[in-house]
């Protein structure tokens, strides 16, 4: 059984490519479309990773990953930020809230697969 | 009958608790939290104003007069109700200037005057003395009435219990009256009792109250029906006492004569502007007292009529009837405790009134007369503060022990009984020059002397006199037959005025006589320099905010000042008035310079102490002054006012300048959301773009279906960008005012109907029925019709994006109104929340949330409002969550000045 994986995305095309390099790369893919599915799916199934878009409607990323962080259960999952916001703050506000790596969009897919093997060495 | 140790261990025994709690609220005070700060406790402590000539006195007048007990409430329940704003006025004068007594307060209006200070002080000692007399007769007379009239008349002055009071309440008021040097400082122990007093007397008061009305009788209507019954009482329910018609002339005079009392008596001036803790409590006041004397005359008829009923008339004297009743009915505990609620209006009224009237007569009439020696001249001697406070200690006792002597002197007399109206009508002197001086800037001192004097001889000639008088001190005949047998000067039918009661008679010539010369004298002779500029200060006292002319010029040597402060303020009160001045002028002490504002702010400071117009003399004396004239007023005035229009300006430039950074700072913030929320939008397609060509061109190898898939959402994907794109454009230039517009003239029914048609495919799709409602025709329109095809389609796709699944209806009118068209898009959606409501008209508020939401950019309202903004339109949302949305627009048929877009030739074809 593969390393879960989970995609948190609100755009459902970037759902398919993400979900297409994940599985490419051997992961177990599960599937969140906004950020409280997404907070629910990672206490129930526990992935290793998540790759968590910041900017999803009601519960956004930031949101969800502080949630994450002060969850002793699922404290210590791996989680890479995704982000189509591009300023400093927003980089600096992913992290604050506890993320441990962050990309922004659009994404060299390569580097996203490095990014995501590296995190899960 | 009850004992007298009991009584006087009573009396002696609320004594030490008022003293306990003044000491409290002093000890309160000086830990910062006062206790009286409190706008019920400040309305309380007004309540001075009814002391035992209200206590037992109003009871005595009710019994004789029914009725006419009451006007002298009514007035200064009027008085606060009508002119609240006369006491705030006061209290600003006072606490700006520092004025601790009415006295201080006339002649500092009329250019800091010492002869007239004196003046009102002799007046005011004059009038009130009797009172104070008055007060201690009632303590004694009520000691009787619950003793029995076993305890023969007292003769040896030490052995009578009156005297105890008196030295008691002597060294109450000395103890937390003359606390602080600065009178202008609040006595907060002193206030704290005075409102307990004030609150037992009413308790009491209402106490024997309900007790006569249900206790002794079945209620009001029992009393009254009762006192019906008796001939010799029935015309007391009646207003018109006597044969004659109801005296308007007298209850007008009464109650004018209350009202003008309740602002000029020396002790009401005290507890309402010197201890005023702050301005803003008046207002409470000004109903909460009221009140309170409503509350305690209810039951001064009950109380009169049971004791005409339960003893007879002419059989007790009614005065003390609130004793008399209870006792006589076995409720001794009753009677003790309405016994205390009188001594409390004795105790509350001689407390403040001599620690008022103490304050003027040590600093209007001794400490004149100690500055004019040469040991308390002003460039030698010492420290003055502790000879100060012992001259007001000492003048607080002679003014009881005069109020004593008079009560011993002329206990029986005329004169004591009728002497509260006397003492009002001698205060009422004060109120042309008061209140005059307060709102006419005409006003002068001559006019001021002129009206007391002329007021006050009338008032001694009309009304002291014949009370002499007719006490037996001196020939009556007089009164009734004038002065050498002149009867046109008959003290009582002065010039042969024979309507009127003595009162009003005196009260009529004294104001007359008054008023005239105060402003015959005040209109004859313009005022000099120093009038007028404390006239400025007076009466527009609440038009300068914080900076004010000081009306002086000269020279000072800084030390001299020093010196002057200290033996006035004391030590250690100077250094703090210097380094605080140092402080705010940001100078060190010694570099000080002794400006015209320095001398004003030490003059105003020893004023709190010895009154204005000594303190006025003080500085004269170390300082060189110039003398000012009119025009050197003038030019200070328009100095000062010339300040202030900079100071506005200056305002006014830094608000603007303020306001206009806020602008940008938030235009700044508003581009930045934008480019932010655009670069978003961007980048969204982007990476789903970009990541599947990366996919695909990494694997050559992808199956063909996947390929597929992949083409379709880049191709989508492209699309989603160049639409987002383009409208982004269409936005910039319609804000900007560079987009084209092709006007025609456009039928907006044809309009809305291809509209429709052309979204048919997308209604019938989701199953969603459309129903038009137009008229038969409307008028042409000038516009671009295709700016109003893209605005309707846009809403069209909305209400089609939103309707329901199964069941979606949409409604589209189009409406005449005459000046305008009206189109309407309804659907059966969601509607939109009351949160977003405000601001669905923004740039990227996108509808809906985002798992349901239908594709879309966000800028279609904006877009279509900036459109019907632009023809000179409006468009709106009507919205009630759960019911559906309705957007609309409305279109002017003619729209005004350039709404219609550059209509002449000017546009191009490349759209």
């Amino acid at each position: 059984m593969g390393t879960k994986v989970l995609i948190a995305d609100d755009e459902p095309n970037i759902v398919v490519s993400l979900s297409f390099m994940m599985k490419r790369e051997g992961y177990e893919v599960l599937i969140a479309r906004d950020g409280s599915e997404a907070l629910a799916m990672i206490r129930a199934e526990k992935p290793r990773l998540v790759l968590l878009d910041a900017m999803m409607p009601g519960m956004t990323g930031f949101d969800v990953c502080e949630a994450v962080r002060a969850d002793p259960e699922v404290r210590e999952t791996r989680i890479l930020m995704l982000t189509a916001k591009g300023r400093e703050s927003d980089v600096a506000r992913g992290l604050g809230a506890g993320a441990d790596a962050y990309i922004t969009k659009p994404f060299s897919t390569r580097d996203l697969a490095a990014r995501v093997r590296d995190m899960l060495a | 009958m009850m004992t007298p140790g009991m009584v006087l261990g009573a009396a002696f025994g609320y004594l030490l608790l008022l003293f306990t709690i003044a000491w409290y609220g002093d000890r309160r005070a000086a830990q910062g939290r006062s206790v009286i700060d409190n706008a019920t406790l400040y309305a309380l402590s007004w309540g001075v104003y009814c002391t035992a000539w209200t206590y037992f006195g109003s009871v005595g007048r009710a019994a004789s007069g029914g009725m006419w007990f009451l006007p002298i409430y009514l007035g200064p329940m009027l008085a606060m109700l009508l002119a609240w704003m006369v006491v705030r006025k006061m209290v600003r004068i006072a606490r700006t200037y520092r004025i601790t007594s009415i006295a201080d307060f006339i002649a500092s209006r009329y250019g800091k005057s010492p002869l007239l200070a004196a003046l009102v002080t002799l007046i005011t000692v004059v009038g009130i003395v009797p009172y104070i007399a008055l007060q201690l007769k009632a303590v004694s007379a009520g000691y009787q009435v619950l003793t029995g009239p076993s305890a023969a008349p007292v003769t040896a002055w030490w052995k009578d219990g009156t005297l105890y009071v008196a030295l008691a309440l002597a060294a109450f008021a000395v103890a937390f009256g003359t606390r602080h040097l600065d009178l202008a400082e609040r006595h907060e122990g002193m206030v704290a009792a005075i409102a307990f007093e004030s609150a037992v007397k009413l308790v009491a008061f209402i106490a024997v109250g309900a007790f006569v009305t249900w206790g002794l009788f079945d209620g009001m209507d029992d009393i009254w029906a009762r006192t019906e019954a008796i001939p010799e009482l029935r015309t007391l329910l009646r207003l018109d006492q006597s044969a004659a018609s109801f005296d308007y002339a007298q209850w007008f005079a009464l109650t004018i004569l209350s009202m003008l009392s309740v602002l000029l008596l020396p002790r009401q001036f005290q507890v309402m502007v010197v201890e005023c803790v702050n301005e803003r409590h008046i207002r409470r006041a000004a109903w909460l007292f009221p009140l309170y004397l409503l509350l305690i005359n209810i039951f001064v008829l009950p109380i009169a009529f049971g004791g005409l009923l339960h003893f007879g008339p002419g059989q007790e004297n009614p005065e003390t009837f609130i004793l008399s009743l209870p006792l006589a009915s076995g409720a001794h505990w009753l009677a003790l405790f309405a016994y205390i609620g009188g001594f409390s209006a004795v105790t509350g009224m001689l407390i403040v009134e001599t620690v008022a009237v103490s304050t003027m007569v040590c600093n209007d009439f001794v400490m004149p007369s100690l500055l004019r020696l040469g040991r308390f001249g002003s460039r030698e001697g010492g420290d003055l503060t502790r000879l100060l406070l012992n001259i007001r200690r000492t003048a607080i006792l002679a003014v009881l022990m005069l109020g004593y002597f008079y009560f011993r002197v002329a206990g029986e007399a005329y004169a004591l009984v009728s002497i509260g109206l006397i003492s009002f009508a001698a205060v009422a002197q004060f109120a042309p020059a008061l209140l005059g001086g307060m709102y006419w800037r005409g006003g002068t001192r001559a006019g001021a002397y002129g009206g007391l004097i002329g007021g006050f001889a009338v008032w001694a000639y009309t009304l002291m006199l014949p009370s002499v008088a007719k006490s037996g001190w001196i020939p009556a005949g007089f009164i009734d037959d004038g002065p050498f047998g002149l009867t046109l000067l008959a003290p009582e039918r002065l010039f042969g005025l024979a309507q009127l009661d003595y009162l009003t008679h005196s009260l009529f010539w004294s104001l007359l006589a008054n008023v005239s010369l105060y402003v015959g004298l005040s209109l004859a002779r313009s005022p000099s320099a120093r009038e007028a500029s404390q006239a400025l200060l007076f009466v527009d006292v609440f038009r300068r905010g914080g900076t004010e002319p000081v009306f002086w010029r000269g020279r000072a040597r800084l030390d001299d000042l020093r010196a002057l402060a200290g033996r006035f303020l004391g030590p250690v009160r100077a250094q703090a008035l210097f380094d605080e001045h140092a402080r705010e002028v940001g100078v060190p002490v010694p570099d000080l310079v002794a400006d015209a504002r320095l001398v004003d702010r030490v003059e105003r400071q020893i004023a709190g102490a010895v009154g204005t117009a000594s303190a006025r003399v003080m500085i004269e004396s170390v300082a060189q002054e110039e003398p000012l004239s009119i025009d050197d007023v003038l030019e200070i005035l328009d100095e000062a006012s010339q300040l202030r229009g900079y100071a506005r300006a200056l305002e006014e430039a830094t608000g603007e300048l303020r306001a206009a950074n806020e602008q940008l700072k938030s235009l700044d913030h508003l581009k930045d959301d934008f480019m932010s929320s655009v670069t978003h939008e961007l980048r969204t397609p982007l990476t789903s773009i970009r990541a599947l060509s990366e996919l695909m061109l990494d694997d050559p190898e992808m199956e063909a279906a996947q390929r597929q898939e992949f083409l379709g959402i880049i191709v989508s994907e492209s699309e989603r960008l160049s639409r987002l794109v383009n409208q982004v454009l269409d936005l910039a230039k319609i804000e900007s005012g560079h987009a084209e517009w092709h006007n025609a003239d456009v039928d907006l029914r044809a309009l809305v109907t291809d509209a429709v048609r052309a979204t048919s495919e997308l209604f019938r799709e989701g199953d969603v029925s459309v129903a038009l409602d137009l008229p038969e025709a409307v008028p042409l329109l000038r516009a671009d019709p295709d700016r109003l095809t893209q605005v309707m389609l846009n809403l069209l796709s909305n209400a089609a994006k939103f309707v329901p699944r199964a069941g979606g209806r949409v409604a589209v009118t189009l409406r005449d109104e005459g000046e305008s068209l009206a189109v309407s898009v309804r659907d059966n959606g969601p509607g939109v929340p009351l949160a977003e409501q405000a601001t669905v008209f923004e740039k990227f508020r996108q509808g809906g949330d985002a798992l349901t939401r239908p594709p879309g950019t966000g800028l279609g309202l904006p877009i279509s409002r900036q459109i019907v903004d632009h023809f000179g339109g409006t468009m709106w949302l009507e919205s009630e969550p759960g019911k559906g949305a309705c957007f609309a627009f409305r279109l002017p048929l003619r729209p005004d000045g350039k709404a219609g877009g550059n209509d002449n030739g000017h546009e191009s074809a490349d759209r």
